[in-house]
């Protein structure tokens, strides 16, 4: 965990300090009135709609349509429209949140799992045709996913695969983001004379890597998992296409298909459910982000330094 | 009918599957040209022996036709599976065709997509199963609406005879008429608006649905199909018409600038800034779900006229239940679909607060005497009823309905934002369609 600090710091304090000023100014920033006024915009950017989504998950559905939406309704009915989307449609919503966990668990997991290993091996071993590995890496980092995903489509469907969790889990697999991003990292973190002492002490390459590596690759996979799990939390589009039954439905879909209920004739409108599903649907999220803050830091700052 | 909300997510999407589409009808699925008939002794057979059958729909009432069919026929299970409502639905089944794999047995079209699926001869004529034998099963309305050329691709399962409702309690504050014509409606629309500047008389930013209802109604054929020859004509004297007098609304912005079916529209219902909707008999149950707060200040009033003294109705929306052609099972599915649209299942959806398609519920004193709390006890039925014996012949969409409205906003949607006339819209609107039905291998012609 710490790993990433100490290069940064035996890097400082390697290189020759340029100017006193510089580096004084390094240590103790100043205010900028500018910056902090800017860096203020960017925080209510984000926190506004938040602010937005607990205040109207408190409201009913009347309240929503009359009462000002950045601040609360008479009726406090935050508990009602909590219990009512649980139980909403026979519990359909926790079948979702499990369907969506079941996805990231595999999904998330999986990708992190093969970055890891991927990633350790391209940074460490040479072999031939690394550099077309790079390419396409960095090819299909470019590639966004809903581009893929029809011709995806097409070819789970000639699979038989489409409308099983397969076609969720399968694709979300893949990461070349974060193959790319422990790439760099483990060509970072791990140093050569590592592996060369341990392969003199007669330890394989499995036990070199699980025993060794793993635990010093820890802040990346990490950030890697972080990456991939948001991604598969949120994937809408390729689930969308991929799943008929509402059963297997992740979250994002569920509560699309809610909100679609008020554009149908004779469709029951629940406009309260989706506002609060969506609450309860990030709710797990911002918990994660919480919990990992201090890997997902470290993770992130350990690319830069490479820069 | 009216989504055009969600059709920007799926243009992409609906591009390539129109191509698919077209590749379906010159083969593919629909390759046997004599199609198989089936006798009723088949259809008891297939319930005999059972098995499970999977149906594509997003009509809530489904559920208590699916119960009671798995209750009158234990060996059948139904897979009843909302794929979405309506385009996501008719993009989910046209994958599904291409794929040539998970198509269903049964699937909820709605009237106007109907003629897309079966020129391509995606849907099972259901002439070969028996469906003659129900032609005065149903309102005239929606049994033309299944029809495409001589065939027969879906039973008829909702329909939309379009009627007024309007906000009782705003037109007796500032004391105006209920409008009973269409020039009434345009006097109304300028006197809520002058009363109260917040009110409009309803709102619309341009709506293919809408808008072709409309023209239905003023006496316009814009469009005639005939096999692979489709005219598309927006300039005869029923559009004319409603091109007239929607553009005064338009001009004198008197709609408000809201879409249908978006959370902005159920607010506006609910507060009062809509005053009216011209829409189909199936909007009660979206009223009592969505505008809660509208309980007791709406009423129905039949649809205005474009001459008074007239009795002239159009249909906007209804779904029929059709047998995809890829389906192996379509006695069975034959099955489902005369017990959920002939049977004992219409009745439970009328139970379920759904609007039938069929003579015999729509002419039941039960059914005409039922009192909506909702509109003050008003019986509206009795409304929608003589609205669906109204509603004019004629009528037939395009057999790329589909597309064409997916682009009205595009062409059409200009005049609500721009200098451009509502004419002049409808006939880059034609231009539009025409040059996709080239596309597409018809000979369309103005």
């Amino acid at each position: 965990m710490s790993v990433p600090v100490r290069i940064r710091e035996s890097r400082r304090r390697v290189a020759p300090p340029r100017s006193t000023g510089r580096s004084t100014s390094a240590r103790r920033p100043r205010r900028s009135v500018l910056l902090t006024a800017l860096t203020g915009v960017v925080v209510l950017y984000s926190l506004v709609p938040l602010v937005w989504l607990v205040v109207n998950a408190t409201k009913t559905q009347q309240g929503l349509f009359d009462s000002f939406g950045l601040w609360f309704a008479d009726d406090f009915a935050l508990w009602d429209n909590v219990v009512r989307t649980l139980t909403y449609d026979d519990g359909i919503f926790l079948r979702w949140l499990g369907n969506t966990v079941l996805y990231v668990v595999l999904g998330a997991g999986g990708a992190t799992a093969l970055a890891a290993l991927g990633g350790y091996g391209l940074a460490k071993f040479d072999f031939p045709g690394k550099r077309a590995v790079f390419a396409v890496i960095i090819g299909a980092v470019a590639v966004p996913g809903t581009a893929l995903a029809v011709p995806t489509f097409l070819m789970f469907s000639g699979m038989g695969l489409t409308d099983t969790p397969w076609a969720v889990v399968v694709p979300s697999l893949i990461s070349p983001f974060g193959l790319y991003l422990m790439w760099t990292f483990a060509s970072e973190a791990i140093p050569d004379e590592l592996l060369e002492a341990a392969r003199l002490d007669g330890a394989g390459e499995f036990r070199i890597f699980f025993r060794i590596c793993l635990p010093l690759l820890a802040p990346g996979t990490v950030t890697v998992l972080l990456f991939t799990a948001v991604a598969t939390w949120n994937n809408y589009f390729l689930p969308l296409i991929m799943l008929r039954d509402r059963d297997w439905y992740p979250l994002t879909v569920g509560l699309d298909a809610w909100n679609s209920q008020a554009t149908t004739a004779g469709g029951e409108v629940v406009f309260d459910l989706v506002v609060t599903g969506s609450l309860l649907t990030i709710l797990p999220l911002i918990a994660a982000f919480l919990l990992l803050q201090r890997f997902w830091q470290s993770g992130l700052t350990a690319g830069g330094v490479k820069g | 009918m009216i989504r055009q909300r969600r059709r920007s997510a799926f243009t992409a999407l609906a591009g390539v599957l129109a191509l698919v589409l077209a590749a379906c009808g010159s083969g593919g699925s629909g390759s046997g040209a004599q199609e198989q008939q089936f006798s009723d002794q088949d259809v008891q057979a297939a319930l005999d022996a059972g098995g499970t059958l999977t149906v594509w729909a997003w009509e809530p009432t489904l559920k208590q036709v699916v119960d009671g069919f798995q209750r009158k026929h234990p060996r059948v299970k139904v897979e009843l599976v909302n794929v979405g409502t309506g385009d996501d639905q008719y993009t989910a089944l046209q994958n599904a065709i291409a794929a040539g794999s998970g198509v269903p047995d049964v699937a909820q079209l709605e009237y106007y997509a109907l003629p897309q699926f079966a020129l391509a001869k995606s849907v099972t004529d259901l002439r070969t199963l028996g469906a003659d034998e129900y032609r005065d099963t149903f309102t005239p309305g929606p049994w033309a609406s299944v029809h495409a050329g001589e065939g027969v691709f879906a039973l008829p399962m909702d329909s939309g005879p379009m009627a007024l409702y309007y906000n009782q309690e705003i037109f007796q504050k500032h004391g105006i008429a209920v409008p009973t014509t269409w020039d009434e409606y345009v006097a109304a629309a300028r006197a809520l608006h002058a009363a109260d500047p917040a009110v409009y008389i309803t709102n619309d930013i341009g709506n293919a649905g809408m808008a072709t209802s409309m023209i239905w109604q003023a006496g316009g054929k814009p469009y005639g199909v005939d096999g692979t020859n489709v005219t598309i004509d927006f300039s005869d004297e029923g559009t004319q018409r409603y091109t007239a007098m929607w553009q005064q609304l338009i001009s004198e912005k008197l709609l408000a600038p809201v879409d249908s079916w978006t959370d902005q529209w159920y607010q506006g219902l609910a507060e009062g800034s809509v005053a009216t909707l011209v829409t189909g008999a199936w909007m009660p149950a979206n009223l009592q779900s969505g505008v809660a707060a509208g309980a007791g200040k709406w009423r129905v009033a039949p649809m205005p006229q474009w001459k008074a003294g007239e009795r002239a109705g159009a249909e906007n929306g209804g779904s029929g239940l059709s047998i995809p052609a890829a389906s192996e099972k379509k006695p069975l599915a034959h099955a489902f679909v005369e017990y959920a649209t002939t049977g004992e299942g219409v009745q439970l959806r009328v139970d379920g607060g759904a609007f039938p398609a069929t003579t015999e519920q729509l002419s039941s004193p039960e059914f005409l005497n039922a009192e909506f709390p909702y509109f003050g006890g008003q019986k509206a039925n009795e409304i929608f009823a003589e609205e669906a014996r109204n509603v004019l012949d004629g009528w037939t969409y395009l057999p790329f309905q589909v597309y064409a409205n997916s682009v009205f906003n595009d062409t059409a949607g200009k005049a609500y934002v721009s200098d451009t006339t509502l004419s002049d819209g409808l006939r880059a609107w034609q231009d539009s369609s025409i040059e996709y039905g080239e596309q597409q291998g018809f000979t369309v012609g103005p």
